[in-house]
């Protein structure tokens, strides 16, 4: 119990010390400096008075929202003399292997960058400022000559990284019995099986409505649908961002989606936001940065060709080469495995002042990047919101997608769970496609790096994004690939290639993802 | 096309100019029971840009005639219901009037299009009364004899102020599909889809001549510099719906899309007097519409000979699956056809079409009678006009 107490008070000194330099911070001192005029408000009862005027005025529910906020984010409690490496990942060997992996991007890119003898910043000269300024909203139709320029990694590199890792403690003897785990992954870390599953997922289950179910043209609205709606509503107007977690968890009408995600993310637009991208859009113009050709060639490899985002393509731009710049980004490197790769400025190597990171956000793009902003443009087309509300989804998801630890929402874990789910609950399929060479993760490892962005419809796509952020968790990324598997097993079972089976699992446009999920979930006999 | 006329075909997929001929007086061809054919003899009153036009306006001052609450005006003296056809005259014979309202807003742009022609083809804009002096020229010399209607322009009030997604203009293109006029009967197919253009919108004048800039049509855009093969410059009617909801809301999308399938019921029934409801035919339409800045639909125009080529590979399957479902809804159950039958199709072969407007079914409500004896209700999608208008299926014309 005292352990619990104090590691709770060290955790709201931890948040209240954030919170401080924070502009809620600076608002709430003006708000309360300006309630001192107001007659409710007296000396007497000074601070019970402006508590109440905090609650009414509805800016108890904001510090609530910040609170909250910053809880999701934050990594569990851990010994108070622990290392900040701890923070980053408990386990050395992970540790470990994400320290090699960043050696070898940083290093593939200073090859690129000596190859083609570009330098990795450089000033923009003023003519071409003008010009980029110019053809801000259009970036899209310029067409530097990209052909030299290879993505640093595609995903299927970081797979046979992060299948040749081994936990050096930990001996899983020669013999196979039944317990031998035949996918790719062989580290042991924790995962949930399905009845753990199903009780992290309860609001999924059969006897919910679910929007992505109980909104289908054949359900009458009143079943389900219209009181869903209602209740959205009544969340947005109160404003409440744990509330509206609770809520989107089945699922997000379309009209109230961009709200919520806003409010869940704790994203609202101050004069001092649009600032701060204008202020990053600047920073484009005047400099050049080695990795905006990076973005410039992963945008035209995968969004523009895209049925869905390729109307967005300008869009993305500008997202991708402001959050480049962004070196608020780099306070997510606390709780992130991975660090920012560290330049230093020309003759100056291994020399500590002079070293910078780079990109100035500390993130290097790799093949597909872009598709994590895309299905955002569906929302938001304010690029300043649309900056803010990705930036966000970032530091607090997709940055799990690349990089290793041993978080049950990062990437490894995620590849367990799918090939533990598999091979527990369908384990003759699991066989099969293993004997032909067809390592079920080699096909789905794209899907959830992807966060399948780009593979699903864009409607499902969002449902399925909904669950992400209604249960601040990755997993259903595993749940919904292994629950694709069992969906066209039959198909699966015939396939004696890996090219048939990857041309089986192809085309996911069609699929529905809360009816697979439900069924794989709550609906399969074990 | 399918094939030839010959005289024991039962069903023909024709070209317009087969259809001409099919139809002409002079061949002296007769249709018998058992054919059927995919094209009303004259419908170019609905799909020549002129005819549609001159038709629209005499459905509309009738409608004012009778005093129908259709017709009804707003203090403007624009139409409130039928006001969805951009401002239109035929040059060179309304090329007066054209002159009297292009002073009155001298820095609109208009459009000129050709009245016979497709694809783009010949159609400029122009914002200068000097660009168009060929034809106020010839109307004061001699030489207007010899006008003939092939050189027949139209010339609108051009939407300068499209609707745009990701900062480019699209269009609609719609498909519907009438098996007959009178009493007019319409299936609307589900999967339509928006023709974005490959170059930003930009109104400025400098790029008035820039046909990238401003006609989607594909046949133009397809010689783009960026244009993309794969997805073709396409969205589904069901992409706009979903960003369109995702960022204006529920209600005004769902008002939208009611109210372009009210434009294209009205536009049925402009012509469906002069129509030739010959029972051995059906058509299928290309509707292109546009939708402006503020969420409103105008109707461009209807083409008779959709293109039914296919630009990507999704496109294939759709337009493969759109003869599919319009032949399921035109020929039933592959059967020798018989234009006593009445056309009226079971659910099931619908396919991918709803019903869009079936009069049969209005009329047996007396709806009809009731249209006339309400004035002044309002339009929505929870109007009870639209649903007295006819029974549809469309869920948000409950």
């Amino acid at each position: 119990m005292l352990q619990e107490e104090s590691d709770l008070s060290l955790i709201i000194a931890q948040i209240v010390q954030k919170l401080k330099g924070s502009n809620l911070y600076a608002q709430l001192e003006r708000q309360a400096w300006a309630s001192l005029q107001r007659p409710e408000i007296k000396l007497e009862s000074l601070k019970e008075d402006i508590k109440e005027f905090f609650k009414i005025s509805g800016w108890e529910k904001k510090l609530q929202n910040a609170v909250y906020s910053e809880l999701s984010v934050f990594p569990l409690p851990s010994h108070p003399a622990a290392p900040p490496e701890h923070l980053k990942e408990p386990l050395v060997y992970m540790r470990k292997a994400q320290g090699s992996w960043e050696k070898r991007i940083l290093k593939s890119l200073n090859s690129m960058c000596t190859e083609l003898s570009i330098p990795l910043a450089r000033k923009r000269p003023v003519g071409e400022q003008k010009e980029l300024l110019n053809k801000w909203n259009e970036m899209g139709t310029d067409e530097p000559d990209l052909s030299l320029f290879r993505p640093v990694y595609a995903p299927k590199d970081f797979l046979e990284v992060l299948i040749n890792l081994r936990n050096p403690n930990y001996e899983n003897g020669d013999s196979l019995s039944f317990r031998t785990h035949l996918g790719l992954i062989q580290v042991p870390l924790k995962v949930k099986d399905i009845p753990e599953l199903k009780e992290f997922f309860v609001e999924l289950g059969l006897t919910s409505g679910q929007l992505g179910i109980d909104d289908s043209t054949q359900v009458p609205p009143e079943l389900f649908e219209n009181e869903h709606v209602r209740i959205g509503q009544k969340v947005l107007t109160e404003q409440d961002s744990a509330a509206a977690q609770q809520y989107v968890r089945q699922g997000s009408p379309t009209a109230l989606r961009a709200e919520l995600w806003a409010l869940i993310l704790n994203i609202s637009s101050h004069p001092e936001d649009i600032l701060y991208y204008e202020q990053l859009k600047t920073n484009v113009i005047q400099h050049d940065l080695l990795v905006d050709s990076l973005i410039y060639k992963d945008v035209k490899l995968t969004a523009s060709n895209d049925d869905y985002y390729f109307v967005f393509e300008d869009y993305l731009y500008q997202v991708l080469l402001c959050f480049s710049r962004d070196t608020s980004v780099l306070s997510h490197f606390a709780y992130n495995s991975a660090s920012p790769p560290k330049s230093y400025i020309r003759g100056k190597l291994g020399l500590e002042e002079y070293a910078v990171f780079y990109p100035p956000n500390g993130v290097i793009p790799f093949h597909g990047f872009s598709m994590y902003v895309a299905p955002l443009c569906f929302l938001y087309h304010e690029p300043s919101k649309l900056y803010q509300i990705f930036r966000e989804m970032y530091v607090r998801f997709f940055f799990r997608l690349h990089s290793i630890s041993s978080h049950p929402s990062g990437i490894v874990s995620l590849c367990l769970l799918f090939e533990t789910l598999l091979q527990t609950y369908l384990p003759q399929l699991f066989y099969h496609l293993r004997e032909i060479g067809a390592q079920p993760l080699r096909i789905s490892f794209k899907w959830m790096v992807r966060a399948f962005s780009g593979y699903l419809a864009t409607d499902q796509l969002l449902l399925l994004w909904d669950r992400i952020l209604g249960y601040n968790s990755l997993e259903i990324l595993a749940v919904l690939a292994a629950a694709v598997f069992a969906f066209r097993a039959v198909n699966l079972m015939e396939v004696t290639s890996l090219a048939a089976a990857e041309a089986v699992l192809a085309d996911l446009s069609t699929l529905k993802v809360m009816p697979l999920l439900q069924i794989f979930l709550f609906a399969t006999v074990t | 096309g399918w094939g030839q006329v010959s005289s024991d075909e039962h069903a023909s997929w024709m070209s317009v100019q087969t259809i001409r001929n099919v139809f002409s007086v002079e061949t002296g061809y007769r249709l018998s029971d058992d054919q059927i054919v995919n094209h009303f003899p004259n419908h170019y009153e609905l799909t020549r840009k002129d005819l549609m036009v001159k038709n629209i306006k005499r459905y509309r001052k009738e409608l004012e005639k009778e005093g129908s609450p259709l017709a009804e005006k707003d203090e403007s003296g624009k139409y409130l219901y039928l006001d969805f056809v951009p401002v239109t005259y035929m040059l060179p014979a309304d090329y007066n009037l054209f002159v009297e309202e292009f002073r009155k807003s001298p820095s609109s742009t208009w459009i000129m299009k050709p009245c016979g022609k497709a694809q783009g083809k010949g159609i400029f804009l122009i914002n200068k009364l000097s660009q168009i002096k060929k034809w106020s020229r010839d109307s004061k010399t001699s030489s207007f004899m010899t006008q003939s209607t092939k050189e027949a322009y139209v010339i609108s009030l051009y939407i300068n102020n499209p609707l745009l997604i990701g900062g480019r203009k699209f269009d609609l293109r719609l498909y519907v599909l009438v098996s007959t006029y009178r009493p007019l009967r319409c299936y609307m197919y589900k999967l339509g889809f928006c023709r974005f253009c490959t170059v930003k919108y930009t109104p400025s004048t400098s790029e008035l001549d820039n046909m990238f800039v401003h006609l989607t049509n594909v046949a133009i855009q397809k010689h783009g510099e960026d244009y993309n093969h794969i997805h073709g410059g396409k969205w589904t009617v069901n992409n706009l719906r979903l960003y369109l909801e995702s960022t204006r809301g529920k209600e005004v999308t769902s008002k939208l899309f009611d109210e372009i399938h009210w434009i294209i019921v009205q536009s049925l029934k402009a012509v469906a007097p002069v129509m030739n409801n010959d029972k051995h035919c059906f058509e299928c339409y290309g509707y292109d519409i546009i939708i402006d800045d503020k969420l409103k639909p105008w109707l461009i125009e209807v083409n008779a000979s959709p293109s039914l080529t296919s630009s990507t590979a999704n496109d294939r399957i759709l337009k493969y699956n759109l003869i599919n479902d319009t032949l399921n809804i035109a020929v039933p159950n592959g059967e020798i056809p018989d234009c006593k039958w009445n056309k009226s199709p079971p659910k099931e072969v619908l396919g991918n079409y709803e019903i869009l407007y079936d009069e049969e079914l209005a009329q047996g409500d007396g709806a009809d009678r009731e249209l006339r004896s309400r004035p002044g209700q309002s339009l929505g999608p929870k109007g009870s006009r639209l649903r007295d208008a006819g029974r549809t299926v469309l869920t948000t014309w409950k």
